[in-house]
C-alpha cells in the first residue's frame, strides 16, 4: 500500500540476471508494501528464477514478445488482481524507486503520470540525431497530450486504475509503441497525462549504444512510429 | 505450338498440385478456392494466350499477354498483402495466448507455492 493504495511494480526483463535480483531487493526495500512482478520476456538466462528468490512474483512469457508484450501482460496482471495502481520500472536499475510515491501522489490528479529525465533533476545528455529524435517527440506528444513532456521514451510510468484497463485490453507491441504509440493512444482518449522529474542512474548492467548510425536508423524509426500514431485511429 | 505446350502443362500442372494439397487437407479450404478460382482462368489463358487480345485492344494495351502480365503482378501483390495482414492477425493470436499461458502459470506456481507452506507448516505443528 502506498496512500491508500494497492500498487504494482511491473519489471519487464529480458536476460538481466546479472541485475534483476538487486533491483527487486531495491524496490522491495524501499517500498515495503507493494507487490512486485516481474515479466521475463523469454529469457534464455536464469532471469526467472532469479527474480523469484528475490522475492518478486514472476510471469515468464514462453517466448520473446518485446517491452509492449511483456507490459500488457503486466497490465493485465494488475486488472485481474485488482491493483489500484500499476507502475512500470527498468530491469536495468536506472530508476530509482524512491520516486515512486512522488509518482503515485500525482495520480491524484491526473491518469498517467512519466518520470523524466531531463527535467530539471539528475544529469542525463544526448547529442547528435538521437537528441533531434527526443526534440521531435517531446514537440509532437507535448502538443498532443496537452502538457509538457520532454522525456516520452521514458520507461518509468505510473498508471491509474483507468489506464490499467484501457492498457490490460490495447497495448502495441512494435518498436516504440509501448512509450510513443501509448501516449498518443492515452491523450486520444481523454486521459490526462503529466511528467515528473526524476534523476536517472547509470545502468547497473548492460550498456546503451552510440554509433551515429544507429542514432540516424533511430530517428528515422521514431519518426516513422509517430506518424503512424498519428494517423491511426 | 511449343509455347502453348509449355505454358499449358504449366497450367494443368499446378492445377493438379492444388487440388492435390486439397485432397491431404494441407490447404485452408479458403486458400484452396482462390487458387481454384485462379487456375479455372489461368488454364484456358495457357491454352489459347490470344484469348486476351480483344479485351487489351479496348483496354488500349498492345498484347493480351502484356495484360495477363500486369493482372498478374497486381494480382500477387495484393495476396503478398492479405498474406501480411494474415501473418499480423496469426502474431496478435499468439501473442495474447503466450500472455494468457504465462497468467495461468504464474498463478499455478503461486498455488504450488502456497500448498508446499501450508503442508510444510502442518508438518511443523504436527511435529510440535
Amino acid at each position: 500500500m502506498v496512500n491508500g493504495k494497492r500498487v504494482l511494480i511491473i519489471i519487464p526483463a529480458l536476460n538481466e540476471s546479472g541485475s534483476i535480483a538487486d533491483v527487486v531487493g531495491e524496490v522491495r526495500g524501499e517500498l515495503p508494501g507493494v507487490d512486485v512482478l516481474v515479466v521475463d520476456d523469454g529469457s534464455t538466462d536464469r532471469t526467472a528464477a532469479v527474480a523469484a528468490a528475490a522475492g518478486a512474483r514472476v510471469a515468464k512469457l514462453p517466448y520473446n514478445l518485446g517491452v509492449g508484450g511483456a507490459m500488457r501482460l503486466g497490465y493485465r496482471y494488475a486488472r485481474d488482481n485488482g491493483y489500484d495502481v500499476a507502475i512500470q520500472i527498468d530491469a536495468d536499475g536506472q530508476h530509482d524507486p524512491r520516486y515512486v510515491p512522488k509518482l503515485v501522489d500525482q495520480l491524484d490528479e491526473v491518469d498517467l503520470v512519466i518520470g523524466a529525465r531531463f527535467a530539471g533533476e539528475g544529469d542525463y545528455s544526448v547529442r547528435g540525431p538521437r537528441r533531434w529524435a527526443m526534440v521531435m517527440l517531446s514537440l509532437v506528444l507535448s502538443r498532443v497530450a496537452k502538457t509538457k513532456l520532454t522525456d516520452t521514451t521514458s520507461g518509468f510510468r505510473a498508471a491509474n486504475r483507468r489506464v490499467i484497463e484501457m492498457f490490460a485490453g490495447w497495448y502495441p507491441a512494435e518498436y516504440l509503441g509501448d512509450t510513443v504509440e501509448t501516449l498518443v493512444h492515452t491523450a486520444r482518449r481523454g486521459y490526462t497525462i503529466r511528467q515528473v522529474p526524476v534523476a536517472m542512474r547509470k545502468r547497473m548492467a548492460g550498456t546503451p549504444s552510440h554509433s551515429p548510425a544507429k542514432a540516424m536508423i533511430y530517428l528515422g524509426r521514431a519518426f516513422a512510429v509517430l506518424t503512424l500514431a498519428l494517423i491511426r485511429r | 505450338m511449343k509455347l502453348t505446350l509449355v505454358t499449358g502443362l504449366t497450367g494443368l500442372i499446378l492445377l493438379v498440385t492444388i487440388v492435390e494439397l486439397l485432397r491431404r487437407r494441407q490447404l485452408r479450404e479458403k486458400y484452396g478456392m482462390l487458387w481454384l478460382a485462379v487456375l479455372l482462368i489461368v488454364v484456358p489463358l495457357s491454352l489459347f494466350p490470344r484469348l486476351l487480345d480483344n479485351v487489351a485492344g479496348t483496354l488500349g494495351v498492345a498484347s493480351g499477354v502484356s495484360l495477363v502480365l500486369f493482372l498478374g503482378i497486381v494480382f500477387l501483390l495484393l495476396v503478398c498483402v492479405h498474406l501480411s495482414w494474415e501473418v499480423s492477425a496469426l502474431e496478435e493470436e499468439t501473442r495474447t495466448l503466450a500472455e494468457d499461458f504465462a497468467l495461468l502459470r504464474a498463478e499455478v506456481e503461486a498455488e504450488r507455492a502456497a500448498r508446499t507452506e501450508s503442508a510444510r507448516n502442518e508438518l511443523v505443528s504436527h511435529d510440535g
